[in-house]
């Protein structure tokens, strides 16, 4: 397996408060890598860091490196061709206020597609590969508004894959959805994995345990333990792993 | 006979009863009865609606009764007679002063808010102080904004009095307004939406065009149509700056006069009271018109249309 995405002694500060302390953590390709731990413990800041969208944070100092296919994200590549290779999908559904085609053509327009045919294409293989075109494809048209929040969380997944990225961050992508939306989004995940690179934030550790080839358990901004997702759920080497996943905190 | 009245009587009665039996249960009797201070809050919250609706309603009926009557077609023809009162060149420069007014004022306020919400940083010291003085702007006497557009365009400028000099005066007035409003208006937007574009690889400029400003348009809008009323009700602003010669003009550097104003020289000669109010009833309309038409585009350029 080769290292996709490598992250090496990476501080990270919010103004005084330091919110990630020499992390060194690496994801491979075609894997989905899983970060577990309770609220505020740097794992959607990490997430963040991996297509460069701390920098809108003001007062955010980051230290250290991350690297893309051995290119330093920070230094190498231009930052909306590094937005374009790893994608991103967040908490909260968050559709534009547009048709269910031009959310999904969004992208690609963005990066200079402009033919008709070409678009249609792209975002009927996007929405196909969000395994969502079925439910939509008599609403193209429509506003994504209009759609459940189950939908909407794979359009914007479908909106996502549409500009072809290596690697998709997912944080917490199922957090505001119901039981079988979160189903369908995990199916669609282990499927995505054959093309994709994929990093998922997930509070919820059966989702980790279900899905993730590789965990990571953070804990105060510190990477505690990372590894095999059979490993760290059966045989945790730290304890306050141990206790994480045991339901002892968190 | 009797009998079976009264027995019909008692079933309806009963069936009465029994709908009586299952009244709502959130019906306000059981609430508003009770206590003498909501009963209050009511009656004071239907005075609020009522004076408001009967004062805009008493004035609007007033100008209508008083104006209708002597709108004439001679009041519409080209030209402005001392003894026809032509209220056509007045109707033209108006709708050419907005016009002029508007475009540089929304222009202008539109991109000073982009760049007070979306580039620079949330709870900035600079933006507070431009949002304080553009607030303080918009509550200084329009008379003020007219002797500062007579001193800096007609006299320093040399301008003389004229349409541009009048437009450029109002479009000052009215820029703090739509900063103002359109500023709102984009904080407004969810940053959610930011996110998404960013997250998508788009640069600030695609973000604030095509995902921000679109979704800001309805607020952007609400601040034009104020705007717009402050404008064409203008007149203090115009005496010095564009003047009350009742003739369309040939150049922008030639004297107009609006209707606003033309109401005001009608009235203030005291000779043709009449058609002041049929100005007023000219101008009612225009205002509604001009309205109308600003949301008619907003909602063509909300209608999801846009890529």
């Amino acid at each position: 397996m080769n290292v996709k995405l490598s992250v090496s002694d990476l501080d990270l500060y919010y103004g005084d408060f330091q919110a990630l302390k020499s992390v060194d953590l690496d994801m491979f390709e075609k894997e989905i890598t899983a970060f577990i731990g309770p609220s505020g413990c740097g794992k959607s800041t990490l997430i963040k860091t991996l297509n460069r969208m701390n920098d809108l944070v003001e007062g955010c100092r980051i230290m250290g490196k991350v690297t893309l296919d051995g290119e330093d994200i920070y230094k190498d590549i231009e930052v909306s061709t590094l937005r374009k290779r790893v994608g991103m999908v967040f908490q909260k559904p968050n559709p534009f206020p547009m048709s269910v085609f031009d959310n999904v053509a969004f992208g690609p327009r963005t990066h200079g597609v402009k033919s008709k045919a070409e678009l249609e294409e792209i975002v009927e293989r996007s929405l196909r590969d969000a395994a969502i075109f079925d439910e939509l494809k008599d609403r193209m048209k429509k506003s994504a508004m209009g759609l459940s929040g189950g939908q909407q969380q794979r359009l914007c997944i479908a909106r996502a894959l549409a500009v072809e990225p290596e690697v998709l961050l997912l944080d917490e992508p199922t957090s505001a959805l119901d039981p079988i939306s979160t189903s369908k989004i995990e199916e669609l995940l282990a499927s995505l994995k054959k093309d994709y690179t994929i990093v998922i934030v997930t509070h919820n550790m059966q989702q980790a345990l279900r899905i993730s080839d590789k965990t990571a358990f953070f804990l105060l901004g510190e990477v505690i333990e990372h590894g095999d997702t059979e490993t760290i759920f059966s045989l945790p080497k730290d304890k306050r792993t141990e206790d994480y996943i045991t339901g002892r905190f968190g | 006979m009797v009998k079976r009245k009264t027995l019909a009587a008692v079933a309806v009665g009963s069936g009465k009863n029994e709908t009586d039996l299952r009244e709502p249960i959130n019906s306000n009797k059981h609430i508003s009865t009770k206590k003498i201070s909501s009963i209050m809050l009511r009656v004071l919250v239907y005075l609020g609606v009522f004076l408001t609706v009967a004062a805009m309603l008493f004035i609007v009926v007033y100008i209508l009764i008083k104006g209708v009557p002597y709108i004439t077609p001679s009041l519409f023809e080209f030209t402005y007679t001392s003894d026809n009162v032509s209220l056509m060149p007045a109707l033209i420069n108006t709708v050419l002063m907005t016009a002029v007014a508007l475009v540089v004022s929304t222009i202008i306020g539109v991109f000073a808010a982009i760049f007070l919400v979306e580039y620079t940083g949330r709870g900035n010291k600079f933006v507070s102080v431009v949002s304080l003085a553009a607030e303080t702007l918009s509550g200084i006497p329009s008379i003020v904004y007219g002797l500062f557009g007579m001193l800096f365009f007609v006299l320093y400028l040399h301008w003389g009095i004229s349409l541009l000099s009048g437009a450029l005066t109002l479009a000052i007035m009215t820029l703090p307004l739509i900063m103002r409003t359109t500023q709102e208006a984009l904080i407004a937007v969810p940053d959610a939406y930011r996110e998404a574009s960013f997250g998508l690889g788009a640069g600030p400029l695609r973000t604030v065009f095509k995902v921000v400003l679109p979704s800001a348009i309805p607020g952007i809008l609400a601040g034009i149509i104020l705007a717009i009323g402050r404008i064409v009700g203008e007149s203090a602003a115009l005496i010095y700056t564009a003047g009350t010669i009742a003739k369309v003009p040939d150049t922008a550097l030639d004297s107009t006069r609006t209707l606003a104003v033309h109401m005001y020289v009608l009235a203030s000669e005291g000779l043709h009271i009449n058609e002041t109010y049929a100005t007023a009833v000219i101008l009612l309309i225009l205002v509604v018109l001009i309205n109308a038409a600003s949301s008619a585009v907003a909602k063509r350029m909300t209608k999801g249309k846009f890529k």
